[in-house]
């Protein structure tokens, strides 16, 4: 299938001589939901900028749904929806006034009912008529992906869309996404919690200082990487691990009580063995947990070894 | 040619003037009514008529300028100013619009303001002093030609400036001073000889000459020149406006 989003060999040095891309290759899948990550001032926004058109790109070419960003822009933009960062809406409009512009804008004709359409989904209807400036955070935000809804894109950049938003309303917003990835629409999006991505992403891209150091699908990473634990409790001390038992590099607890097996996920555990092993020494348990690291863990020891 | 988008920045632009619409009316017709008084009314009497038109009547194309020139420049300033600062701008930038539909909507927008106070004006002039214009359409002409060239290069203003100071320094220290020696309250025949050469590099006084020559068949510089020097300085406004946008000139890093 053809990418929906192309990015080739895009660097982009800003005019203070910082270099906040370092020759991007990345291509987006139509239909997906692909996760960007990285700390922050890693270039997610840079990136995305330049993709939607707010920021010249240095070097390298990026294309919308085959159309060139910079030559066919009209093309390509019109496919383009973006909800920014930066909480940046007007003050004084109304929500229906504000949304109704951004279609326009993007060069559709008016349509009442479309508009009210994505009003009610993002829960903004009984809010239509008020000012933005009247709204709450969380609100606005919602406003923001109204407009950017509004022109029926099909690609999707949402730039940290659930930033300040309450876990309640981020669960409500999760749903608007998976919706409109049901509808077809290719999402791109930004987040610091890592939760997020481990929930909705379909592929996970991680930025960092810059370089894309990994780009994956999000079960694959997830299993690649994810270590796996296995704790076994024990109902009284023991003072040493038995020699016979060495390979399976265990470690004990300080108190004696806990015996952790550490393996990869994806591998083949010994487990079975591990416990035939444990019998064996005459080690008995009462209890046996085991745990997965989550993405967030995978992240943070990526971006370390980038450091 | 993306219509919709021109619309839609028209319109929002308009619908930003119609929730001021008060102070956007009451300022000039205020204004013009002090001028009015203080030099029509107090001074004017005592004036000697300049070219046969009679004081107050002849600075009536001077105070329209005036008027044309100040909410040109500020309209158009603010209404691209305020997007920058709030960063609302993002959306425009990333709109399937090129720069002359943001051109058209934005100064557009503005000149369609400055042309409707201009006639307030005039019809708050016509309130103190016989009015008489002796070629309309040339009248209507200078009327858009001035606000259209004087939006865009409030536009210019807008992209240029960094802060409000900026905003209000062109108009405060160029133009207002400008267009007071620009002619509007005398003919620059008043002058001495030397001042009267150096009025001629202000450009101001072409606009305020044409336009007052539309009224009385009066000028103090034959119209052909007064068009020229508009339409130079419009054409020079769009050099640079087009400049701006190929360079991304404090709008895209
Ligand atoms: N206009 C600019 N001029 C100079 N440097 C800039 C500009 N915009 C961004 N940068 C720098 O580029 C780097 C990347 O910024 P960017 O906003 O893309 O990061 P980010 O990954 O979105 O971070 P965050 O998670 O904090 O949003 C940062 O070091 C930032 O300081
Ligand atoms: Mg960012």
């Amino acid at each position: 299938m053809n990418p929906v989003i192309s990015v080739s060999r895009l660097s982009k040095t800003y005019a203070s001589g910082y270099k906040a891309l370092k020759e991007i290759d990345l291509d987006i899948r139509p239909g997906e939901i692909f996760a960007l990550l990285g700390p922050n001032g890693a270039g997610k926004t840079t990136l995305i900028s330049i993709i939607c058109g707010l920021v010249r790109a240095s070097e390298g070419t990026v294309t919308a749904d085959g159309h060139d960003i910079v030559r066919d822009y009209r093309a390509a933009r019109a496919k383009i929806g973006l909800v920014p960062q930066e909480l940046t809406t007007d003050a004084f409009e109304t929500v229906w006034a504000t949304v109704t512009f951004s279609r326009g804008l993007f060069g559709k004709r008016a349509n009442p009912a479309y508009v009210e359409k994505i009003l009610r989904e993002l829960s903004l209807w009984d809010k239509k008529d008020s000012k933005i400036m009247t709204l709450s955070g969380g609100m606005k935000r919602r406003v923001l992906i109204a407009k950017a809804l509004s022109h029926e894109p099909q690609i999707l950049f949402l730039d940290e869309p659930t930033a300040g938003v309450d876990v309640e309303l981020r669960r409500d917003m999760w749903n608007v996404v998976r919706g409109l990835r049901d509808s077809g629409v290719t999402i791109i999006l930004t987040t610091h919690y890592l939760e997020e991505a481990e929930e909705m992403a379909d592929r996970i891209g991680v930025i960092s200082k810059g370089e894309l150091i990994l780009v994956e699908e999000k079960t694959a990473l997830m299993s690649r990487l994810g270590k796996k634990t296995l704790t076994v409790q024990m109902p009284s001390r023991l003072a040493e691990v038995p020699a016979s038992l060495a390979p399976y590099a265990l470690t004990l607890s300080a108190d004696g009580t806990e015996l952790v097996y550490s393996y990869d996920a994806g591998e083949d555990s010994r487990m079975t063995a591990l416990l035939q092993d444990l019998a064996r020494e005459g080690i008995s348990f009462k209890d046996l947990r085991t745990e997965q690291s989550s993405l967030e863990d995978i992240f943070v020891s990526l971006v370390k070894d980038n450091r | 040619m993306n219509f919709h988008a021109i619309r839609a920045i028209y319109l929002f632009e308009m619908a930003r003037a119609g929730r001021t619409l008060l102070q956007s009316v009451v300022s000039p017709v205020l204004s013009t009514s002090l001028y009015f008084v203080v030099f029509g009314a107090a001074i004017g009497s005592r004036m000697a008529d300049i070219d046969g038109v009679s004081y107050g009547a002849f600075i009536v194309p001077g105070l329209i300028m005036l008027t044309l020139l100040t909410q040109s420049i500020s309209n158009a300033s603010f209404a691209i100013y305020f997007p920058r600062f709030t960063g609302t701008i993002y959306e425009v930038l990333s709109a399937p619009v090129s720069y002359a539909e943001i051109v058209i909507g934005y100064v557009g927008a503005a000149a369609t303001k400055s042309i409707i106070l201009g006639l307030i004006t005039l019809a708050t002039a016509s309130l103190f002093v016989p009015l008489q214009i002796n070629h309309p359409l040339w009248m209507l002409s200078f009327l858009v030609l001035t606000s259209i060239t004087f939006s865009l290069f409030g536009f210019i203003i807008g992209i240029w400036a960094d802060g409000f100071e900026k905003l209000q320094l062109v108009p405060l220290l160029i133009v207002t001073p400008l267009t007071f020696l620009g002619g509007s309250f005398y003919s620059i025949d008043m002058l001495p000889p030397v001042w009267r050469t150096i009025t001629l590099f202000n450009p101001v006084v072409y606009l305020i000459s044409g336009f007052r020559w539309s009224f009385y068949g009066v000028s103090d510089v034959s119209v052909g020149i007064s068009l020229t020097m508009t339409l130079v300085f419009l054409v020079a406004c769009l050099v640079a406006v087009s400049w701006i946008f190929r360079t991304g000139y404090r709008l895209k890093s």
